[in-house]
């Protein structure tokens, strides 16, 4: 039922998860935000298994942060992905696994390039052009893939980010409602209205 | 009257000094020199070897497949990161082998080399470690880094036995290290391209070494550049034979007796 879309285009990544939390046929929370923001470039969504979300979310905020405080400067979005796919690794292999599926979308101000990982709650992680989870990717994902722009300006990004949106609420049984948008580039991030 | 407080390591003395530490850096000024020089587009570091002799075997290093140098002064730390030591060979040895370590931890967890302050940060947390606590004595090694991250570039840090690190454009630790920062503030520009910065670095080095003329059994020599086509970090320490032949290009190898004859 958790959705969540990324895409990247020229300078900046674009976030966007849906913001329902719901149990059963019950819906609870209508604009909960689950896109962390873990350093002033990086954007973190996360879904799955309610309670190990929040909790993996947080563990990998707090330590991005520390890192961040610590040393000089913050972690490029490819050593974070590679740090929290240890993470997810070494939980595997333990007694209680983590089951949380992640969007990465970060912007590596060292190589002035927009970065976007999919990682999934076994540890996969592979960097991609757009990536989605939950339900919705299986309209979402082969409508990137006609429409999508790797040179895109943000408006036109948006914009095929609307048709995935509008896809998932036509064909999906339960329909997501509302969105949360963020977008991450070399002034930051922002949170976009769509 | 300070002999009192010399056998303990991790208190201080009545004037506010920690003795051990002012010891150990006194160990290290008897030490072989290391320079090193930072340039736009890389980081030059020479150092003068002290076990030298016709008896010492250095077939390894001539020939051997290896990192380069000789296993006295010069080591590859990371591949991005070049460590030159100065002090107590053992102790060096330790240290080097502890930051290639960290380095690793660090590729480990973030699959991205270390930046080169946080190497150097690390090996001082450690060794600051020791003139804190546990009673023994500090390291007797002063270490210079040479590296490239893409965070800040080329960088030229020292560390001392205190476990305190700087960041350096030019500097020089070991024996006559005095004379050598001189010729180095001196000399130094903030522009040098790599090749005047190999210049600058043989020519002060043949002004502080013990050596009149400099050659490749009492030189060991290294260079940090990046390759753009591999987009990468390289790190050379050079062999012997190498070392001769940039030492014959700058115009500054010991004459052959016998060409000389003729």
């Amino acid at each position: 039922m958790e959705t969540s879309f990324a895409l990247t285009g020229k300078g900046y990544v674009i976030v966007a998860a849906d913001t329902t939390a719901a149990r059963s046929i019950v819906k609870m929370q209508i604009d909960q935000d689950k896109i962390k923001e873990l350093s002033p470039h990086l954007l973190m969504a996360y879904s799955g298994e309610p309670g190990d979300t929040i909790q993996f979310a947080e563990y990998v905020e707090r330590n991005i942060r520390l890192y961040q405080i610590r040393n000089l400067y913050p972690l490029r979005p490819a050593a974070a992905a590679s740090w929290i796919r240890r993470s997810i690794a070494e939980s595997l292999r333990s007694r209680n696994a983590y089951s949380v599926n992640l969007l990465l979308g970060g912007y590596d101000t060292s190589t002035h390039t927009p970065n976007l990982y999919w990682i999934d709650y076994m540890g996969t992680v592979v960097e991609v052009p757009f990536a989605a989870h939950g339900y919705g990717s299986y309209f979402a994902l082969s409508l990137l893939d006609r429409y999508h722009d790797p040179e895109a300006s943000l408006e036109e990004g948006l914009a095929t980010l609307k048709r995935c949106i509008n896809e998932v609420s036509k064909r999906l049984v339960v329909d997501p409602g509302k969105y949360k948008v963020k977008v991450v580039d070399k002034d930051g991030i922002r949170e976009v209205e769509i | 009257m300070a002999r009192r407080y010399d056998s303990r390591t991790t208190i201080f003395s009545p004037e506010g000094r920690l003795y051990q530490i002012e010891y150990a850096m006194e160990a290290i000024s008897h030490a072989g020199t290391v320079l090193g020089v930072l340039a736009k587009d890389g980081v030059v570091l020479a150092a003068e070897k002290r076990v030298t002799g016709k008896l010492l075997d250095l077939s390894s290093a001539k020939e051997g497949g290896g990192y380069g140098g000789s296993g006295e002064k010069m080591f590859l730390l990371n591949s991005n990161v070049i460590g030159g030591v100065a002090g107590i060979t053992s102790d060096a040895n330790s240290l080097v082998n502890y930051a290639r370590t960290v380095a690793q931890q660090h590729l480990l967890q973030y699959n991205d080399d270390i930046p080169v302050e946080l190497l150097a940060q690390r090996l001082c947390d450690m060794k600051q470690g020791y003139t804190q606590f546990g009673g023994l004595r500090p390291f007797g090694v002063s270490l210079l880094y040479a590296g490239y991250d893409p965070h800040y570039h080329f960088q030229l840090y020292h560390s001392d036995p205190s476990g305190n690190y700087s960041g350096w454009k030019a500097t020089c630790i070991g024996a006559n290290n005095g004379t050598a920062q001189s010729l180095l503030k001196q000399e130094y520009k903030d522009d040098l391209g790599v090749e005047e910065a190999i210049g600058l670095v043989l020519r002060v080095m043949s002004k502080t070494m013990d050596s009149t003329t400099l050659g490749s059994e009492k030189l060991e020599f290294a260079v940090l550049t990046y390759d753009a086509a591999a987009k990468a970090p390289k790190a050379k320490i050079y062999k012997p034979a190498e070392i001769d032949a940039l030492l014959r290009a700058e115009g500054l190898a010991k004459k052959d007796e016998d060409t000389e004859m003729k």
